[in-house]
């Protein structure tokens, strides 16, 4: 019984002691970004095996907040950062926040395959999304009734509020002075989103391009009554056509280390661009 | 001969109704769970594979494996009962043979029964302050085990202090008067009489260790990591996590691999369990009182 | 998970009868065990202090009471005025609690009844397995077949347009506090003495009567501690919840729709809201009510079931 103790606790050391030596950057931040980042990792580990990246989620806000605390070497956001952050983290770490873009993402606006519908102006959009909308049933909007919804109802997915995509739709629909409704089914994934909205004929939701699937119809989005109305795609996102289509940032904390640096610079490398684009996204245009 | 009255019969009859709807009432309650661990199988075993286990999640967790999970999760379990086993059994031991204040014993009882009651996302929260921030170990390992430890400590000291309890005073009275200190009779009377409660309250800590999500969400594990765990500082992942990230964020996972996932998280629990079960019972039969 | 409150026992007060001397080395290590023995005490008070801790300076600061209780708008992200009102989480709650105790405590009472007393003891073995087993299911697991399964059968069975609900959610928390109410219920049954049964079996009542007019009446504390701890069950998860409400914030009008819990609020938020900033202290604020709200429950449970005993 004591042996086995002792045995455990020796164990325990070995492994507290065991030195790894391995150089690990800790990537952290936005949801929309993490599948991009993780795919990126895991083919960056091919290309130089002496260097991990430890990708995690949790958001814009987390990763920024990392960035402040200075517990990330790259944190990665859906959203620039602003004014404040820059000067707190100035402040906590002693340097200067570096912004690179290293890649595009467009959201989508997805309904059930089994709505008529086809495309949205943007006031549309707020006008079912936006705290003061009274869209509330589809046939509000475009006169539109859908097969398979009971009292027409439109049911709205969107994310829990403080994720980059959240703040990203509401910004771009509803300008910076405008809030989304309450009552929308706040889900805490973009998978979920979609798989939600491909079994529920009235829902309607938002995700980043890349995540979409033919079981659920992308809608065009007009700026205005009598513009152009504009599908998702990757083209129309890189020449900024489609309204809701934002740059992807990663931001180190003064200049990046060498290790940090060469993977930046791997990033927008061709090999990493096709990685962007079958994950779904836009590889940022060459600076 | 006697003769039942209609009133008796009439009351023969409610009895068998009434026991028939018990029981049918009682089967129905446990359909449930077999249908879902039936339905899980079904769904889940077409993605199931040695493969499946032993490789790593790859092209952005849409293919591959769940490996790192796995070995996350093992070191959550591990390191957390490492903790809270010491620590739930020296509670037991000191409620059972030296607690006298029965105030502070009552005490200690509240604690304890509150202890178990609160919800797995107050533990959270207390981990993060306590051990991430606090205690300054950052989301690593170490600070989700304790966490997960913290959490199980009710588990253990419960099951503990009914195996301390049960051991017959005979034999404490009998060490006693042979000479033997209190501690001495606690350390090779009463305690190894007391494993076998005491090893299926830990195993059935970790199979509820191994199940939990809340409680490691925002202490120690991680969506990715591209390495293995090499210290208790690291971050880990971990099967539960895992089920939960690729059945809501991550999109483009082909349908059956949460469903492999929940079933290999599932087959887990249920094995441990049933060891703890089988232990409870192989003692059990063995029991010299 | 059982938990079982027993009488002191009698081994100190044996002990102290034969006054012994004691080595320093034991002392010491007695002087641990004693540690140990207080550290779920010590466990719970650092609970509470690190919560309030984190909780503090929200609640000197931009925590309004009557918002807060009153407000059903809960929106930490508003570009136009912040608002931390819990009404409609509170509200979602204690919906979900209630309507899963609807479900769960009659049934689990019905099932206690059948295994403690018209079972056969192997029957009894089984079921009480079985009943480990169940609880043996982690919380994600049920939310993802909350998703999975019943949100589509939801649909199909009520023709309603959505499946992530308040009843998704209730049906997945009855199904998880089921255990707990059995086990505790059982307990509670198998501690009326025998002679109550047998008193009342002697007067030729039949096994129905013996159950509602005798056992009911004299357990009726620990059934309604079982309840309780139930209750507690209900409240505190986490996981499951949040995957099968549908997490809208909103007032449901109808058991068909989406609401949202206290838990699941700060499982779904805590991860993307910066450390020290008002919404994550805000989040530890609810934390901190939802551990007073299980203290209370838990201690009602408790001393209901001390009741009993005295």
């Amino acid at each position: 019984m004591n042996r086995l103790i002792l045995v455990i606790l020796f164990l325990l050391l070995a492994a507290c002691s065991k030195q790894s030596n391995i150089l690990i950057i800790q990537n952290k931040g936005s949801d929309t970004l993490v599948n991009l980042a993780q795919a990126w990792a895991e083919e960056y580990k091919n290309i130089n095996p002496n260097v991990a990246l430890a990708v995690s989620g949790g958001g814009s806000g987390t990763g920024i907040a990392a960035l402040i605390n200075g517990t990330v070497d790259i944190a990665n956001s859906s959203r620039a950062i602003k004014a404040e952050e820059r000067e707190q983290a100035k402040k906590n770490t002693g340097k200067d926040v570096n912004e690179f873009i290293v890649g595009m993402d467009a959201l989508a606006v997805f309904i059930h395959p089994s709505n008529p519908l086809s495309g949205l102006t943007l006031e549309e959009t707020a006008c079912i999304y936006g705290e003061g909308g009274h869209c509330t049933h589809w046939n509000q909007v475009r006169n539109t009734i859908v097969p398979g919804c009971k009292d027409n109802r439109i049911i709205r997915v969107s994310r829990q509020s403080n994720s980059g995509t959240y703040q990203y739709f509401r910004e771009a629909i509803l300008g910076k002075k405008r809030d989304l409704k309450l009552g929308s089914m706040d889900l805490s994934g973009s998978r979920e989103s979609i798989d939600l909205v491909e079994k529920t004929p009235c829902a309607i939701g938002y995700s980043g391009m890349g995540y979409l699937n033919p079981r659920v119809k992308a809608l065009c989005i007009q700026k205005s009554g009598d513009a152009p109305c504009i599908a998702p795609t990757v083209e129309t996102a890189i020449d900024k056509s489609y309204p809701i289509s934002r740059e992807l940032y990663m931001y180190t904390s003064g200049d990046p280390s060498n290790e940090v640096k060469a993977y930046l610079d791997w990033t927008q490398s061709d090999r990493a661009h096709e990685i962007t684009i079958k994950a779904g996204y836009v590889p940022a245009k060459k600076r | 001969m006697f003769n039942p009255s209609l009133q008796l019969i009439k009351k023969e009859i409610r009895q068998k109704n009434f026991e028939n709807i018990l029981s049918t009432v009682t089967f129905f309650l446990f359909l449930p769970a077999l249908v879902i661990i039936f339905m899980l199988f079904l769904k889940g075993y077409p993605a199931l594979s040695w493969n499946f286990l032993t490789q790593d999640p790859i092209h952005g967790m849409t293919a591959g494996g769940i490996f790192p999970t796995i070995v996350g999760t093992f070191w959550l379990v591990i390191i957390s009962v490492l903790v809270s086993c010491p620590l739930g059994v020296t509670a037991a031991i000191y409620l059972s043979e030296y607690a006298t204040d029965n105030k502070m014993n009552r005490l200690i009882r509240l604690a304890i029964l509150n202890l178990a009651g609160v919800p797995s996302i107050v533990h959270a929260l207390f981990g993060l302050g306590a051990f991430v921030l606090f205690l300054k170990m950052g989301t690593s390992i170490l600070a989700a085990s304790f966490t997960l430890a913290v959490m199980n400590l009710p588990v253990i000291i419960t099951s503990t202090l009914e195996s301390l309890q049960a051991v017959p005073m005979s034999y404490r009275e009998a060490s006693w008067n042979v000479g033997a200190s209190k501690l001495q009779t606690i350390r090779h009377i009463v305690l190894p009489n007391s494993i076998p409660g005491i090893l299926t309250g830990v195993v059935f800590a970790v199979g509820r260790s191994a199940g939990e999500t809340a409680a490691i969400l925002f202490t120690g594990v991680a969506f990715y990591l591209p390495f293995l765990p090499q210290t208790v500082f690291d971050q880990c992942m971990s099967l539960s996590m895992h089920l939960f990230t690729i059945s809501t964020q991550v999109v483009g996972v082909p349908d059956s691999y949460p469903f492999a996932t929940a079933l290999v998280l599932i087959m887990l629990i249920l094995s441990v369990n049933s060891i703890a079960v089988g232990l409870r019972y192989y003692f059990r039969t063995r029991r010299k009182w | 998970m059982e938990m079982k409150v027993t009488q002191a026992p009698s081994v100190p007060m044996e002990w102290r009868r034969r006054k012994a001397k004691k080595h320093l080395s034991e002392k010491v290590i007695e002087s641990m065990i004693k540690i140990g023995g207080f550290s779920s005490i010590i466990f719970i008070i650092a609970i509470l202090f690190f919560i309030l801790k984190e909780a503090f300076p929200f609640l000197i600061g931009a925590f309004d009471f009557k918002e807060f209780f009153s407000s059903t708008e809960w929106n930490p992200a508003s570009v136009v005025k912040i608002k931390y009102g819990t009404l409609a989480i509170l509200v979602g709650t204690i919906m979900v609690t209630a309507l899963s105790m609807l479900i769960a405590v009659p049934l689990g009472i019905a099932c206690a009844f059948f295994i403690s007393e018209f079972c056969s003891p192997k029957l009894r073995e089984t079921y009480k397995i079985l009943i480990e087993f169940l609880a043996a299911i982690p919380s994600v697991v049920w939310g993802f077949i909350a998703i999975m399964m019943i949100n589509p059968m939801i649909i199909e069975l009520f023709n309603v347009p959505i499946g992530l609900n308040i009843l998704n959610a209730s049906l997945i928390l009855a199904l998880m506090s089921l255990p707990l109410i059995v086990s505790v219920g059982e307990d509670a049954l198998r501690a009326v003495p025998e002679s109550y049964r047998e008193a009342a079996e002697a007067m030729g009542a039949t096994k129905w009567e013996v159950a509602t007019r005798v056992l009911l009446p004299a357990a009726k504390n620990g059934l309604m501690a079982a309840a309780l701890l139930g209750v507690g069950r209900a409240l505190g998860e986490t996981m499951a919840v949040l995957m099968a409400t549908g997490h809208a914030i909103q007032i449901p009008e109808s058991v068909f729709e989406p609401g949202r819990t206290l838990t699941a609020t700060i499982a779904a938020e805590l991860g993307e809201s910066p450390k020290g900033g008002e919404h994550y202290q805000a989040l530890f604020a609810i934390g901190l009510m939802l551990f007073i709200i299980s203290f209370i429950v838990n201690f009602s449970a408790d001393y209901l079931i001390r009741g009993r005993r005295k």
